[in-house]
């Protein structure tokens, strides 16, 4: 019993560590954002990595819960009598809930698995070392183009995951399932706050900001061996999903 | 130009670099010789304020001590500093051209034309010229080790540290970039630090040896100095003689004893 409370007592003193360590690293690697030499160029070409690289992904998912969405409210709405009020259904659940918690997901496995990847192999292959040889901090160089590259265009995929999902919608509704087109528009339109939208684009950002300091951390810290790189990959996936699922909770709750 | 105190470096139990004072003087090459694993590594991390010494000071010009300095001097100071890492650290998503180039891209104005001029003339020194367009994944480790030689040395650093420079060349190639360290040491402002365990090439090029076991320094003094001591270690070593006080394994149970316990433990 001694020993379980010791081991739990250990684990949760080393999250603490760590969290405070990875805050640390990405509130320091941000306000670089802010220092000369100016990174813009290596920002932009992060958002064009991690953003348009994960374009096809995103409007694909995006697609198909918008479809599953519309047949399973669709079924559920048809019980009580009120398919009219589909459109909504969908917006409401796509807008404010699957579009950034998906959108996140798929996210954290096609650019941050691949940034912890990334900067834990530099680790090893002692590249970091080499650019703080050149007076390169690879803090600024590194670290917080990617950190801001997902803040920014983590919200952008998700209002591309929104609306490819919301047309996907339309389609099985109203073309297949033959709800009344402007019906289904209609309750879109009023149903949607924009409360409903900013809770949206609050989530992508926070998600983002997560994802950004979790993945890069784990590779920066990343024990500098194969196996290292290969677990501080595994658990940076690992950690981010559960930590946007609990934020989801938390933003959520907060604007009931 | 660097003077240490007292500096030591430990992971966990071991102690990888043991309190040391030593001193790295202007346009010297000073060569840090010694077995696998006795420290050589470490020692150079340190003095480039890679690595947070466990205790001691490492004094640069006589006022920067690196083991405290905050990351903006220390950045500044490394604008006139070059590393040779041991496992060449190229940037792997540029190819030779812009590996080498890089340092110049990034701290400086000059016309690309310029720019071009210079690595051109560089790479020709190290005879990598013509594979400029290779990407680091496509060069073999020695020839990886000759960017690395020239990626160091674009932008005329006051300072280089080598680790195993001459380590997986062939040895044409590994005559020429000695030489090239001799010369640049000799001839222009350059003061070098070269971590090698190739007694020959070493005593060769060096002002200044320093001789490390297990993380001590067991001799230091000119190339001459270490060829006629008298030290039963130091003779060991540049004779490469197995048998001697340095013991070639360094486990603590003896080889017939595990024999015996049937390999357990
Ligand atoms: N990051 C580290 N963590 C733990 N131990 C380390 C670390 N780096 C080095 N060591 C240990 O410190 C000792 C010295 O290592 P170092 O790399 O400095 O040796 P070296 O003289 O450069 O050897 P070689 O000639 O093989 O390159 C070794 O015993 C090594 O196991
Ligand atoms: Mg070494």
């Amino acid at each position: 019993m001694n020993q379980f409370f010791g081991a739990l007592g250990r684990w949760a003193l080393l999250s603490l560590q760590r969290t405070g360590d990875a805050t640390m690293l990405g509130s320091n690697a941000s306000a670089m954002l802010f220092m000369r030499p100016w990174q813009g160029r290596h920002i932009v070409q992060q958002i064009y990595a991690l953003g348009v690289g994960s374009l096809i992904i995103i409007a694909i998912t995006g697609a198909f819960t918008g479809m599953v969405l519309a047949l399973q409210g669709y079924y559920m709405l048809a019980k009580f009598g009120s398919e009219s009020l589909l459109g909504s259904a969908i917006a409401l659940s796509i807008i404010r809930e699957l579009g950034p918690v998906l959108g996140a997901f798929m996210m954290i496995g096609r650019a941050g698995s691949s940034i912890t990847a990334e900067i834990g192999i530099m680790r090893v292959t002692e590249q970091l070392d080499a650019l703080q040889m050149m007076a390169i901090n690879p803090k600024a160089r590194i670290i917080m183009p990617r950190i801001i590259a997902t803040i920014l265009a983590l919200p952008l995929l998700i209002a591309m995951f929104d609306v490819v999902g919301l047309a996907a919608g339309y389609v099985i509704g109203v073309e297949l399932l033959g709800v009344n087109s402007g019906a289904f528009i209609g309750e879109m339109i009023t149903k949607v706050e924009m409360k409903d939208l900013n809770i949206g684009w609050i989530k992508a950002m926070g998600f983002g900001c997560l994802i950004g300091i979790i993945c890069t951390w784990y590779g920066y810290r990343a024990e500098p061996t194969t196996e290292g790189v290969a677990k501080a990959t595994t658990q940076a996936v690992v950690l981010s999903s559960v930590s946007v699922l609990i934020l989801d909770y938390i933003i959520t709750s907060f604007f009931l | 130009m660097i003077r240490v105190e007292n500096l030591s470096r430990s992971f966990g139990a071991l102690q990888a670099v043991a309190p040391t004072d030593l001193h790295i003087r202007r346009q010297q090459t000073t060569v840090i010789m010694g077995g696998s694993g006795s420290g050589k590594t470490t020692l150079l991390r340190l003095l480039a304020g890679l690595e947070q010494p466990t205790s001691g000071h490492i004094w640069f010009d006589g006022e920067h001590d690196l083991a405290t300095l905050p990351a903006r001097i220390l950045y500044r100071l490394r604008l006139r500093m070059g590393m040779v890492f041991q496992y060449s650290a190229l940037l792997n998503s540029l190819n030779v051209y812009d590996n080498v180039a890089f340092p110049l891209h990034e701290h400086t104005d000059l016309d690309e034309v310029v720019i071009r001029t210079m690595v051109t003339m560089k790479l020709e020194q190290v005879g990598m010229r013509g594979f400029e367009h290779l990407m680091p994944s496509q060069l073999s480790g020695g020839m990886a080790k000759r960017v690395a030689f020239a990626r160091a040395l674009i932008a005329d650093p006051d300072l280089v540290f080598f680790d195993e420079p001459t380590s997986g060349l062939d040895p044409i190639a590994a005559g020429v970039v000695s030489t090239l360290i001799q010369q640049l040491t000799q001839k222009t402002q350059m003061t070098s630090v070269v971590v090698t365990h190739d007694v020959h090439a070493g005593l060769n090029i060096a002002d200044w040896v320093i001789l490390l076991w297990q993380g001590k320094i067991i001799a230091t003094g000119t190339a001459d100095d270490i060829r006629h001591s008298s030290d039963e270690r130091v003779q060991q070593f540049i004779e490469g003689r197995p048998d001697g006080p340095i013991p070639f394994s360094r486990c603590d149970t003896l080889y017939p004893d595990v024999l015996l316990e049937g390999g357990a433990r």
